[in-house]
């Protein structure tokens, strides 16, 4: 009679190792640490620290008037501008009962649009080089967002900090060839998607790297308050354009996107077919497109607002911007509260990284495609 | 095989294409007409002064707090015999380029259009050693738009 082999326990000493990713970490996106507790490959545990970037912007919005304060939107997430001053603008413009033009809300919408294809654009090609050795993807995600860079320069004479959108309307008008330079770029955009998608979506590798990877059920997904494609991805279809439509988001015709999975793969896709979906909006909206007057006909030169509250919230690239602004009478407000979305889609890190492995956490922090000076404000 | 020609093409094509880069400090990039980078003072030709009255509006307006403004009696006004009809008239004023954010408000406040945007690549490479050095002052502001160096763009509203 053989007896088994004694099992032994513990065979050998382990322990856990505590790896300290940024705050300078290349595939950061910016200035965030998390560290991970890591068991041989697998990562146990997730901890992120965030605040590195933060410089008070909303009290910063609390000492100045309300057309001051925009230029602050800009800088708070700096891959959106527009969506972000919209948010601003839009509750500014609720408190102080603005009517604002067709023309310039139009006008916004393109703008709106536009940016979140330069903001996907930016995110396919940082992606790409998350993922691996994707040198091209980045290159070509590059090429795209310069061009739709350069429109914004040409209108509102700024590559990134626009300052363009004022309460009641815009800063000043767009270029007399602006629908041109739109269906230029759109035309250069499409093709840009189709080569990128082509480029990744269809490459063997890549697809190996990223589906399965990062899950996140729908439940977990809500529960974190995370918003925007990275909600969509776990199969919520939860878009505020379409919701809770702001502009003229319900005259326009779109479908939302979601995904079946919940991981990096269906965030990475969902992105590339929504940016297809804005240039579906884009289109729309340039064939409603006429002219008038782009700023209410009396518009104080100090813009002074009644006491109340109020709460707005838009559809940026990466979630749900919303303003939460509180005025006490005058023309600064008196609370200002920027809820921002990567805040949220951050949180939900440590589900998605938990029981993944080492090499796959720059790929699930890339796919959630934060933006470290929204989060940090 | 056919990847590895179509790959071939597309070097191919590479090679004998034009090149888009600029080798920049020597070639410089067409700038759109509204582009911004730091407010210059304008200069009224006619008259042979600034139009700037120094009436603390931008200074006022301006987010960060970067101006500085102080006014004076016009020595060119027409009740001391001269033939401006501004009766106050800029004594000295100071931008710090280094603070500015470039937002704009202080041309969109500035009643007499004194204060542009400016739009030339003049006002892009402002590189210096010493951070005081960007802190402009009277002259150094008004001296591109009365060379004339300056593409104006004044925005309409
Ligand atoms: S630039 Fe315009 S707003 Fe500023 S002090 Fe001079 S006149 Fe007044
Ligand atoms: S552009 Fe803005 S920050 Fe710069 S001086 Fe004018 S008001 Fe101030």
């Amino acid at each position: 009679m053989t007896q088994p082999p004694p099992v032994l326990e513990n065979e050998f000493e382990t322990e856990d190792i505590f790896v300290n990713m940024g705050p300078q970490h290349p595939s950061t996106h910016g200035v965030f640490r998390m560290v991970l507790t890591i068991d041989g490959e697998l990562i146990t545990d997730v901890t992120p620290y965030v605040g590195y970037m933060h410089r008070g912007a909303e009290k910063l919005c609390e000492t100045m008037d309300y057309r001051q304060g925009i230029g602050y939107m800009d800088r708070t997430e700096y891959l959106a501008n527009f969506n972000a001053e919209l948010s601003y603008v839009m509750a500014v413009e609720r408190l102080a009962e603005l009517e604002v033009p067709e023309r310039a809300t139009w006008i916004r919408m393109i703008l709106c649009e536009l940016n979140r294809l330069s903001s996907h654009f930016m995110f396919l090609g940082a992606f790409g080089t998350d993922v691996g050795v994707f040198g091209t993807a980045f290159v070509y995600g590059f090429r795209n967002r310069e061009v739709i860079q350069d429109l914004f320069e040409e209108i509102t004479g700024d590559r990134l900090m626009f300052a363009y959108f004022r309460a009641g309307g815009l800063a000043w008008e767009v270029p007399d060839n602006f629908e041109t330079r739109v269906r230029e770029v759109l035309k250069d955009s499409r093709e840009g998607l189709r080569e990128l998608d082509g480029l990744m979506t269809q490459n063997e590798i890549f697809r190996a790297r990223t589906e399965g990877v990062g899950v996140i059920t729908a439940e977990d997904a809500i529960d974190w308050g995370t918003s925007g494609p990275t909600l969509r991805a776990s199969g919520v279809p939860m878009d505020i354009r379409r919701d809770e439509p702001y502009l003229f988001y319900d005259q326009v015709d779109f479908d939302v996107i979601t995904g079946d999975h919940g991981d990096v793969f269906d965030r990475f896709y969902g992105r590339i077919r929504e940016a297809s979906e804005s240039i579906k909006i884009i289109e729309q909206c340039l064939e409603r497109l006429e002219p008038g007057p782009i700023v209410p006909d009396r518009l104080p030169r100090m813009l002074r607002t009644p006491a109340g509250e109020v709460y707005t919230r838009t559809e940026a690239p990466r979630g749900e911007y919303g303003i939460y602004l509180v005025s006490k009478g005058g023309n600064r407000p008196h609370r200002l509260k920027i809820r921002s979305a990567c805040l949220s889609n951050l949180q939900a890190l440590r589900d998605m990284t938990i029981g993944g492995y080492v090499a796959d956490a720059v790929v699930i922090l890339g796919s959630l495609d934060i933006v470290l000076c929204e989060v940090d404000r | 095989m056919k990847g590895v020609l179509k790959s071939l093409g597309a070097t191919a094509n590479a090679f004998v294409r034009r090149p888009v880069t600029r080798q920049y400090p020597e070639m410089h990039r067409d700038l759109p007409e509204r582009d911004r980078a730091f407010p210059i003072l304008l200069w009224d030709d006619d008259i042979d002064e600034p139009y700037c009255t120094g009436c603390h509006a931008c200074e006022r307006a301006c987010p960060v707090e970067c101006m500085t403004v102080l006014m004076k009696d016009n020595p060119n006004h027409e009740s001391v015999g001269g033939d401006s009809r501004r009766r106050k008239i800029i004594d000295k004023f100071w931008i710090d380029y280094a603070r500015c954010m470039r937002c704009n408000i202080c041309v969109e406040v500035c009643n007499f259009e004194a204060i542009a945007m400016n739009n030339t690549w003049t006002g892009h490479e402002v590189s210096v050693y010493d951070r005081a050095d960007l802190v402009m002052d009277l002259p150094q502001l008004l001296a591109q738009h009365r060379a004339g160096e300056l593409d104006e763009w004044v925005a309409d509203i």
